[in-house]
């Protein structure tokens, strides 16, 4: 199982759409291909409509990402959680810790 | 070079030295035990003092048989330590053990058994029962399996509360209990997170702290047993069994099959916190899951046998427990291991306190000898993480050793106070000769914590393993059939009175008389001096139909029945009589000061700390036939004196069937007595709200009905 990462821009903000497993064997490489995007300021949509599964580590690559992008005071937004990797991260806690955004103009246009 | 430069910098030893088993590898550390991640790989390490040969056994996730077995060269062996990193793991797909090879000599000591795969002792997590009750494979080589854990949990500035131990109001609850009844309405019943979707309920109780039954690893399935009428599977629900002494239990996890029960946990910790209650958890380092020579091996027996358990000169396990072994907590070893455990849960758990359960245990020789000074105890005593963490002793074990009052405690231990419970029990019933017992009692004890502050003493009148409160007033008898031992299990000495009629009753007259006996004894509980301890669902009548030992039924009659607390079946008017009881506690610090009352006025009010009364004021009756006792607490003494303000407190307790004029004492110029609570007199929800209290018409005597308890305050009118 892999994860697909692909990105365009929306205005201002940059969506980042991921497709499959965050877990232990993806979450590396995922981390160091979603660190680029975090720049000082930036607006980072991470879209994880595709996403049926996020494992352990894949929350704690999240969590870093979104550390990351809150010393640099740049702004991550999470949409599109299935129920299942909702209710996964409300109930360790990892939900508590992101802002849980709007759908996407792709989730909207039912992709 | 910027200090983040230095902080990425490669170490030196994050490189293999050799290859086993196709594994690269490279020896370990000692320390820690267990699996730690390091950069690049896992570090293992484990003792065995009498193994001749160790390997590491590396699974799949899941899969049936090993991937691979890496036995540990004599050179990575640091003392009685094996210890080697290991490179290239997949951490969340890795499950692992030990093979420990050495002497079967049972005489000796020594039961190893090289074909049998162990449990790590320090695993973190362990996989195998990732979801309750769920049946698993019988056959499988290696059924509880340790797992390395991502341990970078985000706790933000939470910490320990600290609140001081007199003040709490303990709430002994079952994680999986309190929401697994369909009632709940929880998004995952009987769940770590079920139950932090119940904290807003916990906070409207007013309890700032829940004591949970043992949530490390054990395994539900291990009770033989049978219902004996439907043929059902019973559990070990209660779980006082443990499997893995640092691994929370994977099944009270919604999130236990993607193996995150210790984020789940801690986050229920975080939030329980951030509401301002404590997290007390019910430990058992008396005995282990391995029983007796016919139990399973799981780990200890076979890394270590004669370290880890009590075993006779003839090298047979001492049973103390009552469940086949004994942990021999004084080994210098075990010890070690305990204190490990300990700091773990309240270093990485944040967790607040311990209740141990059969305590007394602890404080035995490896001979089963009770040490006047047991190492083990000194040593939690005083250790700098456990510094402020409450330790709780079940003062008993299974073998006669009673110590309530005298368990070794050097200042820091408090005991549940069995002798309170069953003299508020005895009283309330109606026995002759206990109005002395009963003052005692209520002072806190002095005469069992002599030299010791009240927090010594938690003061309970049910707890999990007996009658659920409402049973007490509603059975003479057990009735434990259901668990399978033609009701031969369970205690019989249970000081109960059914008020007329056993179990359910359509008579208004004992259903009335259930609840006042009800709120007589949560009355005394919250008014007591020491620490109070309330099980849960009590403050809604929960019933167990008269079960009092319902360690094996995880069903309707173990779980908290959400109808009790809303809806047409709720037991509103006794729940709202227990949050205000416990509200006022809160807003009385007199009842909840640290030392001892005297008897004496130690601040110049004019009163004595306490005062005791009969019918007639300052004239207590202590004769055989008196059933009447009231106690006065100045307020001027609230927690010590002269740093609080607080009112005076006046309980009276009527156990007698008749009632009685009360005398009552009178008040500094200017107060009066104010009517918080009459549990035989009709007002709404049986009290008014603390704070708002009326003022008596007569301000001298008190009308005090039979079987009652009525609750003063003396102050100035608003």
């Amino acid at each position: 199982m892999t994860v697909k990462v692909q990105t365009h821009n929306e205005g201002s903000r940059t969506v980042i759409v991921l497709d499959g497993e965050i877990n232990s064997t993806t979450s590396g490489g995922l981390q160091a291909q979603l660190l680029p995007f975090i720049k000082a300021g930036s607006e980072v949509l991470v879209d994880l409509t595709g996403v049926s599964y996020v494992s352990s580590a894949g929350l704690r690559t999240l969590l870093i990402v979104h550390r990351h992008a809150q010393q640099l005071e740049a702004e991550i937004t999470l949409s599109g959680l299935s129920e299942e990797v909702r209710f996964v991260m409300s109930a360790t806690g990892f939900l508590d810790f992101f802002r849980i955004g709007d759908a996407t103009e792709g989730e909207r246009a039912g992709r | 070079m910027s200090v983040q430069d230095m902080s990425e910098r490669e170490r030196v030893d994050a490189f293999p030295t050799r290859t086993i088993g196709g594994y690269r590898v490279r020896a370990g550390r000692p320390f820690p035990y267990g699996a730690t991640p390091v950069p690049g790989g896992v570090n293992f390490s484990v003792y065995s003092d009498r193994a001749t040969a160790m390997s590491l056994v590396l699974f799949e996730r899941g899969a049936k048989e090993p991937t691979a077995e890496l036995e540990f060269p004599q050179e990575f062996r640091t003392g009685s330590v094996h210890a080697m990193t290991v490179f290239g793991l997949d951490l969340e797909n890795l499950e692992y053990g030990f093979r420990a090879d050495g002497p079967f000599d049972p005489e000796a000591g020594d039961r190893f058994d090289a074909r049998r795969i162990l449990g790590d002792p320090y695993a973190r997590i362990v996989s195998g029962r990732d979801v309750w009750g769920e049946e698993p494979d019988w056959d499988n080589v290696y059924p509880y399996r340790s797992q390395v854990l991502n341990d970078d949990f985000d706790w933000g500035d939470d910490t320990p509360l600290r609140i001081p131990t007199e003040d709490l109001v303990i709430y002994e609850t079952h994680v999986r209990g309190f929401t697994r009844h369909p009632s709940s309405g929880v998004r995952a019943p009987g769940t770590y997170a079920g139950l932090r979707e119940k904290i807003s309920y916990l906070k409207e109780l007013g309890v700032n702290c829940v004591e949970l039954l043992p949530v490390f690893e054990f395994d539900e399935l291990d009770n033989p047993r049978t219902d004996p009428v439907s043929g059902e599977r019973l559990h070990n629900y209660w779980g006082y069994n443990t499997v893995s002494f640092f691994a929370p239990k994977a099944g009270y996890a919604a999130t236990g099959r993607f193996g995150m029960q210790a984020d789940e946990f801690k986050s229920l910790v975080k939030e329980l916190h951030r509401a301002g209650i404590e997290v007390v958890l019910d430990v058992v380092f008396n005995h282990t899951a391995e029983g007796n020579e016919n139990g399973p091996t799981i780990s200890f027996r076979g890394l270590d046998n004669a370290t880890y358990y009590m075993l006779t000169d003839r090298g047979e396990y001492y049973n103390f427990s009552g469940t086949g072994n004994t942990v021999n907590c004084n080994h210098p070893v075990v010890r070690d291991f305990v204190l490990s455990c300990l700091r773990y849960w309240v270093a990485e758990y944040h967790i607040d306190g311990f209740r141990f359960d059969l305590a007394a245990i602890l404080d035995r020789a490896p001979d089963g000898t009770p040490l006047p000074n047991p190492p083990l105890l000194e040593q939690l005593a005083h250790d700098p993480v456990l510094r402020h963490t409450k330790l709780i002793a079940e003062a008993w074990d299974a073998a006669g050793l009673y110590q309530v009052g005298h368990f070794p405690n050097y200042g820091r231990w408090s005991e549940w106070n069995g002798q309170y419970r069953d003299a508020v029990r005895r009283f309330i019933k109606g026995e002759p000769g206990l109005v002395g017992e009963l003052a005692t009692r209520m002072a806190g004890s002095p005469d069992l914590y002599q030299g010791r502050t009240a927090s010594a003493s938690v003061n309970f009148i049910t707890a999990h393993d007996g009658f659920t409160l409402s049973d007490l007033v509603s059975y003479n008898d057990k009735h434990n059939e259901a668990n399978g031992e033609g009701n031969g299990d369970g205690a019989n000495d249970n000081h109960s009175w059914n008020c007329g009629e056993e179990g359910p009753s359509a008579s208004a007259h004992v259903r009335d008389l259930r609840l006042r006996q009800t709120k007589n004894m949560l009355a005394i509980l919250l008014t007591s001096q020491g620490v109070p301890m309330i099980l849960a669902g009590d403050e809604a009548g929960r019933t167990q139909l008269g079960n009092n030992n319902t360690y094996c039924q995880d069903n309707d009659l173990s779980w908290f029945d959400w109808g009790l607390v809303e809806g047409p079946t709720a037991n509103t008017e006794l729940l709202e009589f227990t949050k205000a009881l416990i509200a006022f506690r809160h807003a009385h610090p007199v009842l909840r000061t640290a030392d001892h009352p005297t008897g004496v006025d130690r601040v110049g009010s004019g009163y004595a700390d306490v005062s005791w009364h009969g019918v007639q004021a300052w004239m207590p009756d202590w004769a055989e036939h008196s059933r009447v006792l009231g106690m006065m607490r100045c307020g001027r003494h609230a927690k010590g004196g002269g740093t609080v303000a607080d009112d005076h407190i006046y309980v009276a307790v009527n156990a007698h069937w008749e009632a009685h004029d009360l005398e009552l004492p009178g008040l500094p110029p200017g107060q009066e007595w104010h009517l918080f609570t009459d549990t035989g007199a009709l007002m709404s929800y049986g009290l008014h709200p603390p704070g708002s209290e009326p003022r008596l018409e007569h301000p001298g005597r008190y009308h005090l009905g039979p079987h009652s308890v009525v609750i003063l305050v003396g102050r100035a009118t608003h």
